[in-house]
């Protein structure tokens, strides 16, 4: 683990987190481009690595954006987590004109956890189409999907097809790495139950509280 | 013996220059000795697709060696990978373009059923878009697999009824 480099410490904005890897501080939205500016043009973290989220389900706040920066001079990295202030409509400071690494992570972000990037230079979707209607990795969000139409309305039209939830039935779907290839095929792990005979409740063992 | 021979052969000097035969063969004959696949290579099954086009596997040895980028040339699309639902429209209109007859074929798991992509984002089977006539199983599939099954597509060529639908198009609607 490395210890956190000095110059934090001139940034009472800043507080420290629990960390396993490199050194790790939140700051606040509304400081994150002053910051993220002297991390570039005066402390020589010239590499954006990268820039995801997370999603804290009922905590509140509710999303949390992380970037990843490099000093390709010193060999460290700092992660920054940036709270977003409002959990219903999440918005943070675009870091795209400071790195334009940036543009394209945030716009998954934004397709993803559905976090606005403020002064973003293109905020759409990146993975999904245009008009999806949900943020798949949100926590509410089932793994199967939600019926939805398909993007392009003609072929809907055509062909009768929507968007519909995957089977899961005793997913999620492995293939098994042993045996010959034939015998391989990708197959769920708990084959019990299927669409027609629901998935068996579990039991969950009474244990005694200490 | 050599009557015997003589009777059942061709020859040209009895019958003039006049093959007789049915239709149906003819064109069916000319159809499954000619495809011309259109690689909708989406994922890994594209690599195996491309090893069954090489030296080893050699898929010009059933006259399938033709593969054309662009579907107005091609009668039939081999879909190998996984499709998303981004991807099926594209998929679908691609499939739009050839001219008729056409074929498809859904090389491997996630063509065939969305294989282990059980989410949100990947259309659970490309016959939802487009009416499949082989699917091949594997993840991905060895290239004899593929082979087989352009045979199993040229048998089934072989069966259509091509002189009587040759007015009519194929049914192209998905089921």
């Amino acid at each position: 683990m490395q210890t956190a480099p000095e110059f934090l410490r001139n940034y009472d904005f800043l507080s420290e987190r629990e960390t396993g890897d490199c050194p790790s501080v939140l700051c606040p939205a509304d400081r994150v481009i002053e910051f993220v500016k002297e991390l570039r043009d005066v402390h020589g973290y010239d590499m954006l690595v990268d820039l995801t989220a997370v999603d804290w389900d009922k905590e509140s706040p509710r999303f949390m954006v992380i970037c990843h920066f490099l000093s390709s001079q010193k060999h460290l990295y700092l992660r920054v987590a940036v709270n977003c202030p409002e959990d219903e409509s999440p918005e943070v400071p675009s870091l795209a004109e400071i790195f334009p690494a940036a543009d394209w992570h945030e716009r998954e972000c934004f397709d993803m956890f559905g976090i606005r990037f403020k002064d973003h230079p293109n905020l759409k979707r990146i993975l999904m189409w245009d008009d999806y209607p949900y943020y798949p990795l949100r926590k509410e969000f089932p793994l199967a999907g939600i019926e939805t139409p398909l993007p392009s309305a003609e072929i809907a039209e055509v062909t009768g097809t929507k968007v519909k939830p995957a089977p899961m039935m005793g997913g999620p779907f492995v293939a098994p790495a042993e045996g010959h290839v034939s015998e391989s095929e990708p197959r769920a792990r708990d084959e019990s139950w299927t669409e027609d005979e629901p998935k068996p409740a579990k039991k969950i063992p009474e244990t005694k509280r200490q | 013996m050599n009557r015997q021979k003589e009777t059942l052969a061709y020859n040209s000097k009895v019958e003039g220059e006049v093959i007789v035969t049915r239709s149906d063969a003819v064109i069916n004959w000319i159809r499954q000795n000619s495809v011309w696949p259109m690689p909708m290579g989406l994922a890994c099954c594209a690599i195996e697709l491309m090893a069954s086009a090489a030296s080893k596997f050699d898929i010009s040895r059933f006259g399938m060696e033709v593969m054309r980028f662009s579907p107005r040339q091609a009668d039939c699309m081999i879909v190998a990978g996984t499709v998303t639902y981004k991807m099926a429209e594209v998929v679908r209109r691609i499939y739009d373009q050839m001219p008729d007859p056409k074929w498809v074929v859904a090389m491997g798991a996630c063509a065939s059923t969305g294989g282990m992509y059980r989410s949100y984002a990947v259309l659970q089977g490309v016959d939802q878009v487009v009416p499949v006539d082989v699917y091949i199983s594997g993840c991905p599939p060895r290239p004899e697999a593929l082979l087989d099954a352009m045979r199993k597509l040229q048998k089934k060529i072989g069966q259509e009824n091509s002189t009587k639908n040759l007015l009519s198009p194929r049914e192209t609607t998905a089921v």
